[in-house]
């Protein structure tokens, strides 16, 4: 497929569900009706729950989808790995972690933006914890471990918050957040998230290059004039920047960024730099449709978006991996 | 005016020495083999003349800026890396800013044999093949110097000489090219020039004819070795290992 007509193609497939997703909800009403909702005030509550509520839910789809497929794609482009994800340096553990603590210490409930600012100070601290760790030069592998070691020491605290939990409501609370939704947000989500959101995409975004020339392999691409050390602090902000705003808003969503760079690659002849903006726009199809599914699915019982997100994501990894057997 | 000129460049891991006061400096029309025993150092003088891995000394490659370098020199590595499944006409194009019409791109394609595997996946191919696609990529740098780390490594002895004959018609194009090899044979016949680099220090330097001596042979690679003259020209055949001292 020609790389126009599939970032067309999959720009109308977001814009479809982004509109599927406001239509869809507990208040039955028409679909016609709703959305007339949006721009003309309705009698009732109508027009109340579409832009409070199901807007900002749709919106939140979008921008938590892009940084999720977006981070992916770059993380497995700088790691020349299609393994990786944008878990694999650290920073939703650490922007969980960031969030459990604030659910713990009573903290999120003094205002409503304390929990989503605490996970993004928790991916602040994973990123210097990190870029403190992996040195100065510009390797993949110092990257990694330190990020697996990050990542390990955040999910140990997130485990000891918990063990030492003293009311069992608090640990149901944080249990639940975990499992990442996109239910009851606002558009105060919105509008925390998407300055840092627009960050990390910005700074993704400038990565395209020197993922592409990364292809070759470290030296070769620095031969090339790319500046390893400066695409690594690029790589490592816009991931944190846009994951961790994701993580703040929604919770931890996994599969997202593993899966959505896989599938889109052979599609756009497995250019690292293409990848990038079909992955971002595959990211939000995806969170849209499964944010979607989960109000149709079980309706009133709050399905949450992270399990239903790896209930589909696994079986399309194991699928993935069974057509992969025998080629090498 | 020399491509690269290299002054007592020296890299030290630990308290050793890798490279020892490296001093050489490559012209127009030269076509260099670093010849030397595993681990005497000649993957680190290239990679310390371009200025990769950090090192005492001076490489006029070094000092340039990191968006100049790739204008003045092309790296061809050890390692044949291709991480994903991209076609051959965009790995080779990465080296003229994705351009696959780019002529630089069309003319090492070509040089390389490699027309009709334009729109393949370059991890389907075989190793040589792929060796042969990142030799293009290199090519298609189009800069005035080519510095390669073991270039005919894993390569059927066809290509092996096709890729020799190669960098000595960049040589003789006005080009100047260095490569690491280990067949002392194929660097014999092929280089203008060899350079004998053994435990970081280089040895000797200058026309084949003159560097590759029965004593030099049995001292740095401790093996014995026919040297003859031929009409063919010098043929360098390795026979035995000799025990050292």
């Amino acid at each position: 497929m020609k790389y126009p007509v599939l970032i067309t193609a999959l720009s109308l497939l977001v814009a479809l569900l982004f509109a599927l997703s406001l239509v869809v909800g507990v208040i039955e009403v028409g679909p016609l009706e709703s959305l007339a909702a949006l721009v003309r005030d309705s009698d009732g509550p109508l027009s109340m729950v579409m832009r409070e509520i199901r807007l900002p839910r749709a919106f939140l789809g979008i921008m938590v989808g892009v940084s999720l497929g977006l981070s992916g794609a770059a993380m497995q482009g700088y790691l020349r790995n299609p393994l990786a994800e944008p878990g694999v340096i650290g920073i939703s553990a650490s922007a969980a972690l960031g969030a459990v603590i604030a659910l713990q210490s009573g903290f999120s409930a003094l205002f409503a933006l304390a929990l989503p600012l605490s996970a993004l100070a928790g991916a602040a601290a994973c990123v210097l914890l990190i870029l403190l760790l992996a040195g100065r030069g510009g390797g993949t592998l110092s990257l990694i471990l330190a990020g697996i070691a990050v990542s390990a020491l955040a999910s140990a605290l997130t485990a000891l918050v918990l063990n030492l939990s003293p009311n069992p409501f608090a640990a149901n609370e944080i249990v639940f957040w975990m499992m990442g939704s996109l239910a009851d947000r606002s558009f105060l989500h919105v509008w925390t998230a998407l300055p840092v959101m627009t960050v990390g995409w910005l700074l993704l975004s400038l990565t395209g290059r020197g993922l592409d020339r990364l292809t070759l392999g470290e030296e070769a691409a620095a031969s090339m004039g790319v500046n390893l050390r400066r695409l690594r602090l690029i790589l490592v902000a816009g991931v944190a920047a846009s994951v961790g705003a994701a993580t703040a808003v929604a919770g931890a969503v996994g599969f997202v960024g593993l899966v959505i760079p896989h599938i889109l690659r052979p599609l756009v002849g497995a250019r690292p730099a293409r990848l990038l903006l079909a992955s971002a726009l595959g990211g939000a199809a995806l969170v849209l449709a499964a944010d979607v599914a989960v109000r149709l699915i079980l309706p009133g019982r709050d399905l949450k978006l992270g399990v239903l997100m790896a209930l589909v994501g696994a079986p399309v990894f194991f699928h993935l991996i069974w057509r992969m057997r025998g080629q090498p | 005016m020399s491509l690269l000129t290299v002054q007592d460049l020296t890299v030290r891991r630990g308290s050793r020495a890798t490279l020892d006061q490296a001093s050489f400096s490559i012209a127009p029309g030269e076509f260099v083999g670093l010849i030397g025993p595993n681990g005497a150092g000649k993957s680190t003088l290239l990679r310390a003349a371009l200025g990769l891995i950090p090192a005492a000394g001076r490489s006029s490659l070094a000092r340039l800026s990191p968006a100049a370098r790739p204008k003045a020199a092309a790296w061809l590595p050890q390692a044949r890396e291709i991480a994903w499944p991209v076609s051959v006409a965009h790995l080779v194009s990465l080296a003229q800013n994705e351009n696959q019409n780019a002529p630089e791109v069309i003319a090492a394609l070509n040089r390389m044999d490699l027309m009709a595997y334009a729109q393949r996946p370059a991890t389907g191919l075989s190793g040589g093949e792929q060796a042969r696609v990142l030799i293009a990529r290199a090519l298609a740098q189009d800069t005035p110097l080519l510095l390669a780390d073991e270039p005919t490594a894993g390569l059927d002895p066809a290509h092996q000489i096709g890729t020799m004959q190669t960098f000595a018609t960049l040589a003789s194009e006005g080009r100047g090219v260095i490569a690491s090899l280990h067949d002392l044979g194929l660097a014999a016949r092929h280089c203008t020039r060899l350079i004998v680099i053994s435990e970081g220090r280089i040895v000797a330097d200058g026309a084949p004819r003159n560097v590759l001596t029965e004593t030099l042979l049995a001292e740095v690679f401790a093996i014995r070795c026919l040297l003859s003259d031929t009409p063919e020209g010098l043929v360098v055949q390795p026979l035995a290992q000799l025990s050292k001292p």
